[in-house]
């Protein structure tokens, strides 16, 4: 007899559906004169959508909780004449909604006006300036200036946090949509960011307004990369690049992250999740860099230091579960939140820092430059690599080992700016000798490639033999069991603080039966970094991750221990893995911060 | 980072006692956030951000969460408030007969704006929309005593009135 295995659960709207099957009658109604039958708790826009018909939107995103503030996507229901907010309302039988009523269409329009009559007039001085979602709907509305200026009254004149260093909030530029409020407590179980006061005093900022460095942020830039106008950008430090690149006493070094190389691509109209590493390392090399070298090359470096070190641990059944360390993000996330279990962490550096200190010690003297003159740059998908490079921890090369850090999307800018034609550029290799790539670093970029790249080395260590292909997909939580020898190991792959979280309240109960344990800040992993290009949806972070997948698998080489590369710094300069020049120059410490 | 007690762990401790022994009253529930914060007004007199961080901890809540909901209502203060406060009505009637000369009178006699408080916390001064005492317009109460009809001439005894009672009290 088939047993039929039901579980009782609730959709985000708290409608119960069973198992993965909704037991759900269908509904149908017309929009804009055509009729649709779709699941009853979908919404007026899910079901619009679904035909094709595109409503306006602000407050609503795809991969968060639904909030109805902006009004931007009102709609009319003709069999009763409301307007209606079609991102929140569930359908309903019998409905004649339409999005091209004069109502509805006045409605949307006078809505985007009102936001905009109290939006700094400054498109022309905005990050976002052409990536802006409110001037989109501005432009598409053909909203003009006279039909703002009848609105014109008090307007906000808060204050700019400008401190980072990792993130700039101007409340100025905020329409309170409530999307950085919502992925700082949804998906990053960190709610740094909250609405405070009322009515047209309204705003979303932080604990008693509080510089981002000085609360519980992890900087990680989810509120950035949600942000539907300039209100939460990155520090820029493009200015300061430019700088040193035109300074001839300063030798110029930048290291691209491994996830940058499937993301860039869509800044220069490029399909989520092309690869294309050439054309970065040429656009890096005409703007005028003098190595071009990849991070890549230090995550081989992290993976043979992290995997020695989990080899020691459960050789000492020490410090278990292990818990990986390379993301900047969860590591202040854990400083803040886990401050008793930080003995679990890994002491090794992330990819960034290692490739720094490396660069201004084995470089320096193998390329006979004062450290001194080198000047270190990373290109990182990743808002809180900017806070990384600052951490005092990080002067073990006797200077600060990384200076400046650009996200992808800064890079992108400095590359428009002086008009490279990106799609078009002749590809160019990375220089030698801190360029070469393995495959296992290249799926540092996504959630599940840390581990899988150090297994590959730690099974091959202990036993000789190859590990077959983990194939762990890209959300959330992951769990497997990987046998190396004669042990059983349990793995755990998490992306999204709140679900690291989750993990985390096991490990300190004492329940965790994981032996490792791998955090990615970010949904996704770095593809869905805080620094990425916008707007970013689950859809293409799923694009970017195969894409990143789709190098390793083409790439002949695929085990950190066999990179060449590495091979050599450690005969030439730092010996063994996890010995005195590298415990100095590659490890590092971390520190307990308050919860709040 | 110092606290307003001062910046030993020992006066720290003896600080919050009084909260501590408020939150053994209540379960670690989020729910429970809006009477706690009530009944530690109660105790402080305002919120001062020891406390609230105290608060956070207890609920797992995060110290922005608890910033919100303390500015959402008018109820509870971020800043000590005076042992007189003064609630000058600005209600349609007492805008009519002047409320806004005697509400100017009164601020120039303290130095303070509305939602103020004077430097000897003497006084704290706030507005109201209405105290339901239209036929004593232009009126404002200073603690419970109601005082209507009035001018700006009349501010300055009324409030030397409070201030004395204060030192007589001393």
């Amino acid at each position: 007899m088939a047993i039929l295995k039901l579980t009782l659960r609730f959709n985000k709207r708290g409608i119960l559906v069973k198992g993965s099957v909704p037991i759900m009658s269908k509904v149908t109604l017309t929009i804009d004169g055509q009729k649709v039958q779709v699941d009853a708790d979908k919404t007026i826009l899910e079901a619009a959508q679904e035909i094709g018909i595109k409503i306006p939107t602000l407050c609503y995103h795809p991969d968060l909780s639904l909030h109805g503030s902006c009004r931007v996507c009102v709609v009319e229901n003709l069999a009763n004449n409301r307007l209606l907010a079609s991102c929140v309302t569930p359908v309903m039988e019998g409905m004649e909604i339409s999005t091209l009523s004069a109502r509805a269409r006045r409605a949307r329009r006078r809505n985007v006006e009102l936001l905009l009559a109290n939006h700094p007039n400054d498109c022309l001085g905005c990050d976002r300036n052409g990536s802006c979602e409110l001037q989109e709907i501005t432009h598409e509305m053909s909203i003009r200036r006279e039909d703002v200026e009848r609105f014109a009254g008090e307007t906000r004149d808060l204050p700019v946090d400008e401190t980072g260093p990792s993130l700039k909030r101007d409340p100025n530029k905020c329409i309170l949509c409530g999307r950085c409020v919502r992925v700082c407590e949804e998906i990053q179980g960190v709610s740094a960011l909250q609405f405070s006061s009322r009515g047209f005093d309204s705003i979303v900022t932080t604990a008693f307004d509080l510089p981002q460095s000085e609360v519980n942020c992890a900087n990680c830039g989810q509120c950035a990369a949600v942000c539907p106008v300039g209100a939460i950008t990155e520090v820029s430090e493009i200015d300061r690049v430019w700088r040193v690149i035109e300074d001839p006493e300063k030798y110029v070094v930048v290291q691209t992250a491994p996830s940058i190389q499937a993301t860039i691509g869509e800044e220069f109209g490029f399909e989520p999740g092309t690869v294309v590493t050439g054309k970065l390392v040429a656009a890096l090399k005409k703007l005028g860099f003098d190595k071009v070298f990849s991070t890549e090359f230090s995550a081989d470096l992290t993976i043979m230091e992290e995997g020695n070190e989990f080899i020691k641990r459960i050789k000492g059944h020490k410090n278990l579960p292990h818990i990986t360390s390379c993301c900047p993000g969860w590591i202040k996330f854990a400083e803040h939140n886990y401050p008793d279990l930080l003995n679990h962490l890994s002491t090794a550096k992330s990819p960034q820092q290692m490739f720094s200190a490396i660069t201004k010690t084995y470089y320096a003297e193998k390329a006979g430059i004062d450290p001194a003159n080198i000047y270190t740059v990373a290109v990182m998908p990743c808002t809180a690599k900017k806070f990384e490079k600052e951490r005092e921890e990080h002067r073990d090369s006797g200077y600060q080992d990384t200076d400046a850090v650009l996200t992808t999307r800064e890079l992108a800018r400095m590359i428009k700016e002086v008009g490279l034609d990106f799609a078009n550029l002749e590809d160019e290799h990375y220089d030698e000798i801190m360029g070469s790539l393995t495959g296992a670093a290249t799926i540092f970029g996504t959630t599940g490639g840390v581990t899988e790249a150090a297994l590959r080395t730690v099974k091959e260590v202990l036993t000789g033999e190859p590990l077959e292909r983990l194939e762990l997909g890209y959300m959330g939580i992951k769990e497997a069991e990987v046998e190396i020898g004669d042990r059983k190991y349990n793995i755990a792959v998490v992306s999204g603080l709140a679900n690291a979280a989750k993990l985390l309240d096991e490990v300190r109960a004492g329940s965790s039966k994981y032996d490792w344990i791998e955090v990615m800040a970010c949904p996704h992993g770095c593809v869905g970094g805080g620094g990425q290009p916008l707007p970013a949806t689950k859809e293409k972070k799923d694009k970017r991750a195969m894409g990143l997948a789709s190098i390793d698998k083409s790439n002949t080489i695929r085990k950190s221990h066999e990179n060449l590369d590495i091979i050599r710094l450690y005969e030439e300069f730092l010996g063994e893995p996890l010995s005195g020049e590298s415990h100095h120059l590659l490890h590092t410490t971390y520190r307990k911060r308050d919860k709040n | 980072m110092g606290c307003i007690c001062g910046h030993d762990s020992e006066s720290r401790e003896k600080y919050l006692a009084p909260l501590k022994s408020i939150l053994k009253k209540y379960e670690r529930e989020e729910r429970y956030l809006i009477p706690i914060l009530q009944e530690a007004q109660g105790q402080y007199g305002y919120l001062p951000k020891d406390v609230l961080k105290e608060i956070a901890s207890y609920l797992d809540l995060s110290l922005s969460q608890i910033y919100g909901v303390v500015t959402f209502y008018a109820q509870f203060h971020l800043k000590p408030k005076g042992r007189n406060v003064i609630r000058v009505c600005t209600g349609t009637a007492c805008h009519v007969r002047g409320g806004a000369e005697v509400l100017k009178a009164i601020e120039n006699e303290l130095k303070i704006k509305s939602g103020g408080t004077t430097d000897d916390l003497e006084f704290t001064l706030e507005t109201v929309a209405c105290i339901g005492a239209c036929g004593l317009a232009p009126v404002i109460m200073v603690n419970d005593d109601t005082h209507g009809r009035l001018t700006p001439d009349k501010v300055p005894a009324i409030l030397q009135n409070y201030r004395a009672r204060e030192k007589a009290a001393v």
